[in-house]
């Protein structure tokens, strides 16, 4: 328990510490979400039509800006040998980077997107299930994403193998959670794609684990 | 608890880099490993370390067998590689405090750690601040925070000055004393007068002649 503290902690530390790249997910989701008005200009109606697809979308690539260097800092440190060699599994170490990188990348998210709804004039009613579907898709994102990190761990560039990996394997979880925002926004029931959101996030986060751990494993050869 | 290596063999990327390889370690002993660059001896390391997968023979550390034994094996052994494992944006103190917690040891193991090795002035400086030397000495510092009874160290005297390569040698002398093992990769004179000498050489066998397609049957 004290161990898994101890790696929760430590990574908190390092994305807080200057040049850890907190915040800055954050910022790029502001900066995409903003930029929208300009690119589609300011009818309230066609920005509140998009609205819901914009924020996922843009939530999506905030999410995996900086997942690659999830593993490559411990590995190019050699920290990942002494992490694998810890009485720590590397289930568990895969779990709580994953969940470190929710708390300071999607958490934040979740947190800045009513505010980006208004300026999207997304309808009042969306604002709870726009919260709610972020809240439980975005750590399925961070923990999908440290599969894709631990495939590419030993590869020189990888943040861009990266990106092209991880991004299709997205698209279920911004379809249920546009769906679920968009849902709300027309005045239709949101409950059904929620579900099907929280489902898929759930089992995401139960088995990437084992799959990223498996990875880790084979690169640290 | 002794360290018996019987023909342990390991390739990589298909090409033979350790081929054979017998030698055993009995408690209280260093063997110090030679030989010429890219002989295999890094390799030997994460062996042995658990790391990288071998690809023949066996090893045992007592009752543990190398490769199905893998969280017993990895209670007995600490490996401290080329590089440090230390986080340029924590400071000294942060940095070992981090590997104490992760290996369970008791808060006191940290500062006590530093000061083994002359660290305990700069715990709270920033590790990026910190020289090479004195990262280096940072890293091996977490030898101690974690009592185990077999190091496995690859050239750990690269970039210490003098003063601290005799102290270091100490450290791995009262190991051993103490009934602990150690493996070290070398090309310095460490000042360990009883450690054992093993020199390693180079696989004479071709990859080819192991190579199923280029050799035997499917040729």
């Amino acid at each position: 328990m004290s161990a898994a503290a101890a790696v929760l902690g430590r990574e908190l530390r390092l994305a807080l510490r200057s040049g850890g790249g907190a915040g800055l997910g954050l910022a790029f989701f502001l900066i995409v979400v903003l930029l929208i008005p300009f690119g589609v200009g300011p009818d309230a109606q066609v920005l509140a039509a998009v609205a819901p697809g914009v924020l996922w979308i843009a939530a999506l690539l905030a999410c995996q800006l900086s997942l690659d260097r999830l593993f490559q800092a411990d590995a190019e440190d050699g920290a990942l040998d002494v992490l694998a060699l810890s009485p720590l599994p590397l289930e568990a170490l895969v779990a709580l980077k994953a969940l470190a990188h929710w708390l300071t990348t999607g958490l934040p998210l979740v947190i800045a997107a009513p505010v980006l709804g208004v300026t999207l004039s997304l309808p009042p009613a969306a604002y709870p299930w726009l919260v709610a579907s972020l809240a439980i898709g975005t750590p399925g994102l961070s923990f999908l994403g440290a599969i894709g990190a631990s495939v590419t761990v030993g590869l020189r560039r990888g943040g861009l193998l990266l990106s092209i990996l991880v991004l299709p394997l997205y698209i279920p979880s911004l379809i249920f959670g546009a769906r679920t925002v968009a849902s709300a926004a027309e005045g239709s029931d949101p409950v059904a794609a929620f579900l099907l959101l929280a489902g898929l996030s759930l089992a995401i986060m139960a088995l990437s684990p084992f799959a990223a751990a498996a990875a880790l494993r084979v690169n640290l050869r | 608890m002794a360290l018996t290596v019987r023909d342990l063999s390991c390739q990589r990327s298909g090409r033979p880099v350790l081929e054979a390889l017998s030698f055993s370690l009995t408690p209280g002993s260093a063997l110090l490993l030679r030989g010429p660059n890219g002989v295999g001896k890094s390799t030997l390391l994460r062996v042995l370390a658990g790391l990288l997968p071998a690809s023949g023979g066996s090893a045992r550390l007592e009752d543990a067998v190398l490769g199905k034994d893998a969280d017993i094996w990895a209670e007995r052994i600490a490996y401290a590689g080329h590089l440090d494992a230390i986080k340029p944006a924590l400071s000294v103190a942060e940095n070992i405090a981090f590997w104490a917690a992760l290996f369970g040891a008791p808060r006191a193991a940290g500062p006590a750690a530093l000061e083994a090795f002359g660290l305990a002035a700069l715990a709270e400086r920033p590790a990026q601040a910190c020289s090479a030397g004195q990262k280096r000495r940072l890293g091996l510092a977490r030898l101690l925070i974690a009592s185990r009874r077999l190091w496995l160290l690859d050239e750990p005297t690269v970039s210490l000055d003098v003063e601290t390569t005799a102290r270091f040698a100490g450290l791995v002398r009262a190991h051993c004393a103490a009934g602990g093992m150690a493996l070290i990769a070398t090309h310095v004179d460490l000042g360990l007068p009883d450690a054992g000498e093993l020199r390693l050489q180079p696989p004479r066998a071709s990859a080819r002649a192991q190579d199923p397609f280029l050799a035997g049957p499917m040729a």
